[in-house]
């Protein structure tokens, strides 16, 4: 199929860049050991708080850090973009019969595996430091497909915001404006039940939370409705972002 | 043996382009009915300023831009109704350079080469062919991003050329490089022209188009001005050019009534301190033209004679200069 095959190709060269900067490649893997130790200091003593409902803060944040590395890490794969849109090298490829599609999804893929190989470090490092994954293999997939999903749809609307808005300054800036809010309104680093009311019901409609729980859920081994209906709304809202980003690469030809 | 084609005048044209308007949804109307062909094997260049709808045009045909309304068909087919059958027909060398510039040269071969889906055996053949033919070899394995500007155009062209297309696009080629440059790569164009593949190339350099093109085609504000081979389009001019650069600007509008007036002068035309008089045969002119202007007491700083350049044509044509574009001329502030 002319999709896959064009996707595949397209990831190659993308991948083939990110190889060619290995400073980038350890700062990306340092990134979530640097956080987990951070949070895991920082934090430690709040686990001894009334109502928190875990025994080890590193157990308890591990997951989340999962998360929240695919959110820093995804959220600005437009700025790539940016860069072929500037080159001409994304109109090359559309004077090409290259797939259309596969010019977006290749990079979403990418944001999608990097993602994927922090969330494994950060696995490794959390076993290190004594949390306990109770899921098992089903349970370690489901953190991972919980942080490559929420990645590749961060990765679509940062990839949207680039076609549409064409700068560099707006993609920073929009991503940024997101990303915390939708960090500290979720249990990532935080337990539901310690949080103000008004934020654990913001924290229902926020789909990093969805990513959260799923990520927890399958950490810890609950595997429940909870975690099957968070999934699945997580999953609708990648289908969503990546519709976004495909409609904002169709205006982004038709305004040639 | 495959059925033998019926001979029709019109599938010689790869490229056929009738009445092509374009305005941009910011209301910037680049082409105004734009009509022209490109028969199979040719060098056709579009010839105009900045601005003048080259690159509005090339877009077109190469699928990147719908146009407003006319008709372009591009190898037989229609480049809004069948896109895909364009684009695998097509090889488009865009003005900014189009290579990424974070990968090496030869892998952004490789890469065109999948996406042309050629079979790994050809598409190694064709690359090594292209390497030689464009003296990268050398720094095949090196990023791009190393590369010299000239280095860098001639990998650009190599990439339209890996699909080996009907019609290779060059839209402005040379803009940026040195003289040298730019005279290396016009020897490498004529080097791969011709073997049956047309190209379009827009370009604002005038030597270039007169170097280069079987025919061209001078555009100004989207329109086209005229048509023709470079010959036939000095040949129009009939006769030479004599160029006189006046000492005080305020004398131009009496210098040309004056020069108007010799015998053997066709037509006068004024661009800044100059006076450009086209006359039947020049040499005999000259001597009436600097009569002329002493009597009436109009210092001449120098006058020449030449043969009429495309640069005359074009002032001929547009009535204003090639490196002044019309609104410029008009309002200085």
């Amino acid at each position: 199929m002319d999709f896959l095959r064009d996707t595949w190709y397209l990831y190659l060269r993308l991948a083939r860049m990110t190889r060619r900067m290995p400073i980038f490649l350890v700062l990306s893997i340092m990134q979530p050991v640097l956080w987990m130790l951070l949070f895991g200091q920082l934090f430690r003593v709040v686990i001894t708080l009334p109502g928190f409902g875990a025994d080890s803060y590193i157990q308890f944040i591990a997951p989340g850090i999962a998360i929240m590395t695919a959110l820093f890490s995804a959220s600005y794969t437009g700025i790539g973009m940016l860069r072929d849109i500037d080159g001409g090298v994304l109109d090359r490829l559309l004077a090409t019969p290259v797939s259309r599609s596969a010019v977006v999804v290749s990079r979403v893929l990418l944001a999608a595996s990097q993602v994927m190989l922090q969330a494994g470090i950060l696995v490794l490092m959390s076993l290190a430091l004594g949390a306990r994954p109770q899921g098992g293999v089903l349970g370690l997939s489901l953190v991972f497909a919980a942080a490559a999903l929420l990645a590749a749809a961060l990765a679509a609307i940062s990839c949207g915001l680039a076609l549409i808005t064409r700068r560099q300054e707006m993609v920073i800036a929009a991503m940024n404006f997101i990303i915390l809010p939708m960090t500290f309104l979720s249990s990532m680093i935080m337990a539901p039940g310690l949080m103000p009311e008004w934020i654990r019901a913001a924290s229902r409609g926020n789909p990093v939370n969805w990513a959260v729980v799923v990520a927890r859920l399958g950490f810890e081994g609950q595997i429940s409705t909870e975690l099957a209906l968070n999934l699945a709304m997580l999953i609708t809202f990648t289908v969503a972002c990546a519709f976004f980003a495909t409609s904002a690469f169709r205006r982004y030809q038709q305004g040639g | 043996m495959g059925d033998a084609a019926p001979v029709d005048a019109a599938l010689d044209n790869v490229i056929e382009v009738r009445d092509l308007h374009k305005t941009y949804p910011s209301g910037v109307t680049a082409l105004r009915g734009l009509s022209f062909t490109v028969a199979a094997g040719e060098i056709f260049a579009l010839l105009g300023p900045n601005g003048a709808g080259k690159s509005s045009t090339v877009r077109i045909l190469t699928t990147l831009s719908a146009p407003t309304r006319g008709v372009a068909r591009v190898a037989g087919f229609d480049v809004v109704e069948q896109p895909q059958q364009v684009r695998r027909r097509i090889g488009y060398v865009a003005q900014t350079s189009g290579v990424d510039p974070l990968i090496t040269g030869r892998e952004n071969l490789e890469l065109q080469s999948q996406i042309f889906r050629l079979p790994p055996e050809t598409a190694q053949h064709r690359m090594a062919e292209l390497l030689a033919l464009f003296q990268l070899d050398e720094v095949a394995d090196r990023l791009v991003k190393t590369y010299s500007g000239g280095l860098q155009r001639r990998l650009d062209i190599a990439m339209g050329l890996i699909p080996q297309p009907e019609v290779l696009f060059l839209d402005e080629p040379t803009t940026g490089l040195d003289p040298q440059s730019r005279a290396v790569m016009w020897q490498e164009i004529r080097r791969f022209a011709g073997r049956g593949l047309a190209i379009l190339l827009t370009t604002h350099y005038l030597e270039e188009a007169d170097q280069l093109a079987d025919r061209l085609a001078i555009i100004d504000r989207g329109q086209m001005i005229m048509e023709g081979s470079p010959e036939e389009l000095k040949g129009s001019l009939r006769g030479d050019v004599i160029s006189i650069e006046l000492s005080d600007r305020d004398n131009i509008p009496e210098a040309q009534v004056q020069v108007g007036r010799v015998e053997g002068i066709t037509r006068v035309l004024t661009d800044g301190p100059e006076l450009f008089a086209q006359a039947g045969h020049g040499a005999s002119a000259v001597p009436a033209v600097v009569g002329a202007l002493e009597k009436s007491g109009i210092d001449i700083v120098q006058i020449s004679l030449s043969r009429p350049s495309l640069d005359d044509v074009y002032l001929s044509a547009t009535g204003h200069s090639f490196r002044q574009p019309g609104p410029i001329a008009e309002d200085p502030s």
